[in-house]
């Protein structure tokens, strides 16, 4: 079986000083845009709706790096950012708690809290489960995986089942996770009362600077030796052993590092939307941010940004106005970018800069 | 002891549905490398057939919409593989993309036609009751599913067209050069796989209700089937599905619902280590 015929090949063009700043330009004119002028503009409530958008393109960003560079499509990405979500969950609800038990327990006849909640009442064991228990998940996975060489469409299986087995066990564990409700009813983080507008708008400056390192991070790391070693694995496996290297671990690390990024988006969905149910993690929502980062263009880093922050407002939108509708408008919207523009908008925006340069 | 021999005939019927679907999903994956996510859809849209036809029929309503569930989801499949998917061969990620909007697209038409509350197919008489714990309606999937495992292996071994199928699977190129017109080996394949679902559809009106999001409960498990069996092998895809069936539901049994499927994606996971290409490869000199 022939795995990819198509291979997006790097031609970059001479680097004159006006394209070595194109890319710093376009970062700093969205930067402002988002850190300055949106939280000035924006009403609340579009606030908060920006800010959940800008936490989906934290995931898509990892969905970018795993399965742009990296060409692992993970379909379960929502396990990620639900272990993230829930561990920062566990911990507001244990602080508000104040020693007694969280509400939902009690509606669910829990009389003692469960050991695995224990350690979430300190901040700082939450917030670094936050990050580590996807990435150790993820780990586990591709460790076991890739090493038998797993990959292409069993790999992407393999995470779609896995979001399927994790959405079942948090709507059956009801007392340990509050079932199909998730966990929700948060009033404070660390103190400050998230109902004010003024914790919503620190909170989206937040996001949004978490956001832009994660992305010069992630750029970072794609132009790094490393992330040239990712994009040959992508692009021939085998060569890439026959040279020495060994692509199990390129492959692990980039997996683990995605998952870590969707856990952190997952622990800031929180408290800017408010809860974190078992409804917003399986196989569709994951789906969704594949389909937005092949929206957005999926060999360019920005391009997952962006497809994240467009298909978020689209649904928003499309979905308050007719409802079904959304549904056939996200499929054939989907049918078209896969069979037209499979490089996305980014591929696009990129071929008529060529075209008029 | 009596609810754990109860287990046997649900864990060996859902097992023969999961092969049913999976017969499909193999053989248009290992043939031409496309993960139809829309195949969930095919599922869906013989069981509404059998919805819709039993108020016609009368008792036998099941044996007619067999067949016209057969042909309906098989059309569908057609139609997809022609205006879609045939332009994506070769990239399979893409195609998983691409036939997850279709499936989106026709799970909301279903809701459109039919509304968004399950309907009930009614089981003719004779499928109703049975010996002990062994309830004639399952023991009719079980047949229908040994039915068309032989269907399809005497069509693979028997018939020209079969065989035809096999070269294509075994070598694309190859099989071109000799002279098989592959695209219309790949329209048959993709004709016969989608049909399998229709009648996968068909056998779970016997078991349950009927609603548009029918297919999206079974095609991750189905696909997990034909991740464990080896791609494009029948023999793979029978142990597979009869061992899921069995583990999903004594799992069930043995702990409860929601750690069954945890328990399956572990073991598959651990099954993986010893055999990374599933149960039977398909011996095959490419390096990929």
């Amino acid at each position: 079986m022939t795995l990819t015929t198509e291979r997006p090949v790097a031609k970059t063009p001479p680097a004159t000083w006006r394209t070595r700043l194109q890319g710093p330009a376009v970062f700093a004119t969205v930067a402002v845009l988002a850190l300055v002028v949106a939280p000035l503009l924006l009403e609340p409530f579009r606030l908060g709706l920006l800010a959940k958008y800008l936490v989906y393109a934290i995931v898509a960003l990892g969905i970018g790096l795993a399965w742009g560079q990296g060409g692992m499509l993970v379909l379960g990405q929502g396990v990620f950012f639900g272990l993230g979500g829930y561990a920062m969950g566990m911990h507001l609800k244990l602080v508000e708690a104040q020693g007694d038990l969280p509400d939902f327990m009690v509606w669910s006849g829990v009389e003692q809290l469960p050991a695995l909640w224990e350690p979430f009442a300190n901040p700082v064991f939450a917030l670094a489960m936050v990050v580590l228990a996807p990435m150790a998940l993820a780990t586990a996975l591709g460790a076991l995986v890739f090493r038998q060489r797993v990959r292409g469409a069993y790999f992407a299986i393999l995470t779609q089942a896995l979001a399927a087995a994790f959405v079942i066990l948090l709507i059956g564990q009801q007392g340990l996770t509050g079932g199909t409700n998730g966990l929700t009813n948060f009033f404070e983080l660390f103190g400050q009362d998230l109902a004010l507008d003024e914790t919503q708008r620190v909170l989206y400056i937040v996001v949004a600077v978490v956001l832009g390192l994660l992305y010069l991070g992630a750029r970072q790391l794609v132009n790094s030796r490393f992330g040239r070693l990712l994009v040959a694995v992508r692009d021939g496996e085998d060569r890439v052993r026959f040279l020495g290297y060994n692509p199990a671990t390129v492959k692990t690390v980039t997996f683990a590092i995605s998952a870590g990024m969707a856990g952190l988006a997952g622990a800031l969905f929180v408290p800017v939307v408010g809860i974190i149910s078992p409804a917003l993690l399986g196989v569709v929502p994951s789906l969704e941010l594949v389909v937005a980062v092949a929206v957005g263009g999926r060999f360019a880093l920005a391009g997952a940004v962006l497809g994240a922050v467009v298909m978020g407002y689209a649904k928003t939108t499309f979905s308050e106005q007719f409802a079904g509708g959304w549904l056939y408008l996200q499929g054939a919207l989907f049918i078209l970018v896969m069979t037209l523009a499979p490089r996305g908008i980014a591929g696009l925006l990129r071929r008529r800069r060529k075209e008029t340069r | 002891m009596e609810g754990f021999l109860n287990q046997l005939p649900i864990g060996l019927s859902i097992g023969a549905v999961l092969l049913l679907i999976a017969l499909g999903l193999t053989f248009t994956f290992g043939q031409m490398g496309v993960i139809n996510m829309a195949h969930g859809e095919f599922i869906m849209a013989g069981a509404y057939t059998a919805y819709l036809l039993q108020g016609w029929t009368g008792r036998a309503a099941v044996l007619v919409a067999l067949p016209v569930a057969f042909v309906v989801a098989g059309a569908l499949g057609l139609i997809l593989e022609r205006l879609a998917i045939r332009h994506f061969y070769g990239r399979p990620l893409d195609t998983l993309l691409l036939t997850w909007g279709v499936s989106l697209v026709l799970q909301q038409l279903a809701r459109d036609l039919f509304g968004a509350p399950n309907v009930q197919v009614q089981a003719p008489e004779w499928l109703q009751g049975g010996p002990g714990i062994m309830p004639y309606s399952r023991m009719f999937i079980l047949a229908l599913a040994i039915g068309s495992v032989v269907a399809v292996w005497a069509y693979l071994n028997r018939t020209g067209q079969g065989r035809r199928m096999q070269a294509v699977m075994q070598n694309r190129r190859l099989a071109a050069t000799s002279g098989i017109d592959t695209g219309r080996v790949d329209m048959r394949t993709f004709f016969i796989g989608s049909g399998l679902a229709g009648v996968a559809g068909v056998a779970l009106t016997l078991i349950g209700p009927v609603g548009p999001a029918l297919g999206t409960y079974y095609i991750v498990d189905a696909f997990l089937v034909v991740v464990a069996g080896g791609l494009g092998q029948l023999r793979g895809a029978v142990i597979a599905a009869a061992a899921l069936g069995l583990l999903n539901s004594f799992a069930e049994f043995w702990t409860d619902a929601s750690l069954a499927k945890v328990i399956v994606f572990v073991a598959i996971v651990g099954f993986l280590q010893f055999r990374p290409q599933g149960l039977f490869v398909l011996k095959s000199r490419a390096l990929t």
